[in-house]
């Protein structure tokens, strides 16, 4: 197709919706399922189905601004998010949707390099693009490109995660730094570089999070720290779990230019949404073990161990790095830089 | 394109230093031991948040009281301002841009956040040099600058206006909220409501009008201050410089801030701001009107005044003040924000009654979210 931009007659359904959907998405997503070009993509699933296992299914928008940031974009997102999702479940991804709503006036290569960025992260997580859908909205209205992902994926028998099932005295690990999407994407959108500059977490987690099963650790439950953060979490299975939490802030990964620049713009490191990070909850006893597989795959370098589940009140607890206490909140509405 | 250092943490890590902090607090320990109920004001809201975010009143000794003050602008903003606010933001053809805080504090009709989920155009900016450039962008609009702050914010104001004029930017003007914060610590000194044995006076603030701007309290009233800065090492400096002068009976001003704040100020800054603005009498919530506090536009900038050149109807006063909001009491220091009825009850973050509970420096947010456990 010859380079230009998204125009109205894209979503049409007619000739130009064609071409846009043989000649760009099936051609470079590549999946053979999706070639066919079905209504509904039909899977065979007898070989990843055993007795006691169980299917798990995640949808999730995709809305970034900018649609490409250091470290990914909104492609790679929309993979990489889904598949954190599923993971979270310890489910093993196998098939996932996107609906792509486009806008007009979006450059055609540019739509290239986000679906092949699309491929590229769906091809290492090992998930298949199988179905898809495209439509076009006028100027002004979708910020580019928004994606809607779903993502299905098999919980191999015997695997049973959740906030149901955490202890008091679980260790929680978090895979590395905390808040590296988030401030990627707030100090591009304010024009603030760094002498570091930030790139964005965003990667798919499947295979950090097979390594704790292929090893046998008992993970009791695992949540993808997106929006809100590792704080938002912590909070969101305190009350679910009934259990409180505490947090050693001097054990929180921070990367040096991820702090400074929430310094300056008065956030909390916890709260900055990251695209790359798991929070897992596993018996103390069984925490070093954990913390070894992590840091020996590529995802989990910065693994650290940043708290305990204690018995008691549902709330999360940070013992600073001045010996003092205080309870972490759920901040409110949109993180706000401070005014003076 | 703002450029930032590289080693800013290393140098942060030494203010937090656990082993510096442990040695503050026992020299506090001993200076403060069979003193009666000591009790300071820090005066800004920054003071307040990190105060609660380093959970610094856990370590420190009983008789030893800290009371938030009134150092918060966008608490502080009059509620008539608040909805004069507002009334700009819902004029045909008018962006109004403006700090994160201000978007969400409740005016009698909703607050700007409201305004814009109903299609008001309100813009969040960090400088007000994006004001600027917003209306460079937008020239079919008229884009009003929301100006809330102390002497803090009122150079980059200033350098906003000035520019604005330079560039002869027909469609920027402001409305001007900004406050000068000596005369309402003078307020407060002079209302002697709650008993105050120091302050704690406010870091950045004094770096632009110098530590020397405090030294009527002690003079005229006797309180001493110790200018301080916000990592948690700063503000253990500055407690025990009040202790000091408790013990001593020698109240003074105290300069524990001296990597940033200079004993006349920045004089630079300092001409900005006469520059641009005239000191007029004005209404702070809680405060009521206090003389020559309100940084309005000077009579050669009158053309970037935003009151000027639209007319509003008539401001009628504390008009949306009829809850059972206590900002006004917490502001003066007479009442810690967990004892207000409506704190974590009718009033929360997501669901602010009053300014303290929406501004990052608001003293019921900083004890809501970083309260201590």
């Amino acid at each position: 197709m010859a380079a230009g931009l998204i125009r109205l007659a894209h979503g049409s359904g007619g000739l130009l919706t064609q071409e846009l959907v043989h000649s760009l998405f099936v051609r470079t997503l590549g999946d053979e399922e999706l070639s066919r070009l079905l209504d509904a993509a039909v899977l065979d699933h007898s070989s990843a189905l055993q007795a006691g296992s169980r299917l798990a299914m995640t949808t999730d928008a995709y809305v970034v601004d900018p649609l490409e940031f250091p470290g990914g974009d909104i492609g790679k997102l929309a993979v990489c998010g889904t598949v954190n999702d599923l993971a979270a479940t310890a489910a093993q991804p196998l098939w996932m949707s996107a609906a792509w709503i486009l806008e007009e006036g979006l450059e055609i290569e540019r739509l290239r390099r986000l679906v092949f960025s699309m491929k590229e992260a769906a091809a290492e997580a090992g998930i298949r693009l199988v179905t898809g859908d495209t439509k076009v909205v006028p100027h002004g209205l979708a910020g580019g490109a928004y994606i809607g992902a779903a993502g299905v994926g098999i919980i191999p028998p015997g695997r049973d995660v959740g906030p149901h099932r955490i202890q008091p005295g679980d260790a929680i690990l978090v895979n590395g730094t905390l808040g590296d999407h988030g401030m990627a994407i707030m100090l591009l959108r304010e024009g603030i570089s760094m002498d570091t500059p930030i790139e964005s977490d965003c990667a798919p987690l499947n295979g950090l999070v097979e390594a704790l099963f292929e090893v046998g650790i008992s993970v009791h439950c695992l949540r993808d720290a997106t929006r809100g953060g590792v704080g938002a979490v912590l909070c969101e299975l305190a009350l679910q779990s009934g259990l409180g939490m505490i947090v050693h802030e001097e054990a929180l990964p921070v990367r040096e230019a991820v702090a400074a620049a929430c310094e300056i713009l008065g956030l909390d490191p916890l709260f900055v949404a990251n695209e790359g990070k798991m929070v897992a909850f596993l018996p103390a006893s069984e925490a070093e073990r954990a913390l070894a597989v992590w840091r020996a795959h590529p995802y989990g370098r910065g693994a650290a161990l940043i708290g305990e589940v204690a018995p008691g009140k549902p709330i999360v607890r940070l013992r600073t790095t001045i010996g003092s206490e205080r309870q972490v909140r759920l901040p409110a509405g949109e993180l706000l830089p401070r005014i003076c | 394109m703002t450029m930032l250092g590289g080693e800013r943490g290393e140098v942060l890590g030494q203010y937090r230093s656990a082993e510096a902090c442990r040695g503050l607090v026992r020299s506090i320990e001993r200076l403060a031991d069979g003193l009666r109920t000591a009790r300071f004001m820090e005066f800004c809201g920054g003071h307040t948040h990190a105060i609660m975010r380093h959970g610094l009143r856990g370590l420190l000794p009983p008789n030893i009281e800290l009371l938030s003050g009134p150092g918060c602008p966008v608490c502080v903003t009059a509620q008539a301002d608040v909805d004069r606010a507002l009334a700009f933001a819902r004029l045909e053809g008018v962006t109004v841009a403006t700090f994160g805080d201000m978007v969400r504090v409740p005016g009698s009709g909703g607050s700007l956040q409201e305004a814009r989920a109903l299609g008001a155009d309100v813009r969040v900016v960090y400088s007000p040099l994006d004001a600027v450039a917003l209306a460079r962008s937008l020239r079919s609009r008229q884009v009003v600058f929301l100006a809330v702050g102390f002497e803090t914010t009122a150079p980059g104001v200033a350098a906003a206006l000035l520019q604005a004029r330079k560039e002869g930017l027909a469609n920027f003007s402001v409305f001007s909220l900004l406050k000068a914060t000596p005369p309402s610590m003078c307020a407060i000194a002079q209302a002697g409501e709650v008993r105050l044995d120091g302050v704690i006076g406010p870091g950045h603030v004094s770096t632009v009008i110098g530590a020397k701007a405090w030294e009527f309290l002690p003079r005229d009233y006797g309180i001493g201050c110790a200018v301080a800065g916000f990592e948690p090492t700063d503000i253990l400096l500055g407690v025990l410089e009040l202790l000091r002068m408790v013990r001593r009976r020698e109240p003074a001003v105290a300069n524990c801030y001296p990597r940033s704040v200079r004993e006349g100020g920045n004089a630079i800054a300092q001409q900005l701001i006469a520059a641009a603005f005239q000191l007029v009498d004005v209404e702070w919530r809680g405060l009521g009107f206090i003389p020559a506090s309100g940084l309005k536009l000077a009579p050669d900038l009158a053309e970037f005044d935003a009151e000027h050149r639209f007319a509003l109807p008539k401001a009628t006063g504390e008009q949306g003040a009829h809850t059972a909001c206590r900002c006004g009491e917490v502001l003066r220091g007479v009442l810690e924000p967990p004892a207000c009825p409506l704190f974590a009850n009718a009033c929360t973050p997501e669901r602010p009654v009053g300014p303290c509970m929406v501004s990052s420096e608001g003293a019921c947010a900083a004890y809501y979210e970083l309260g201590a456990a």
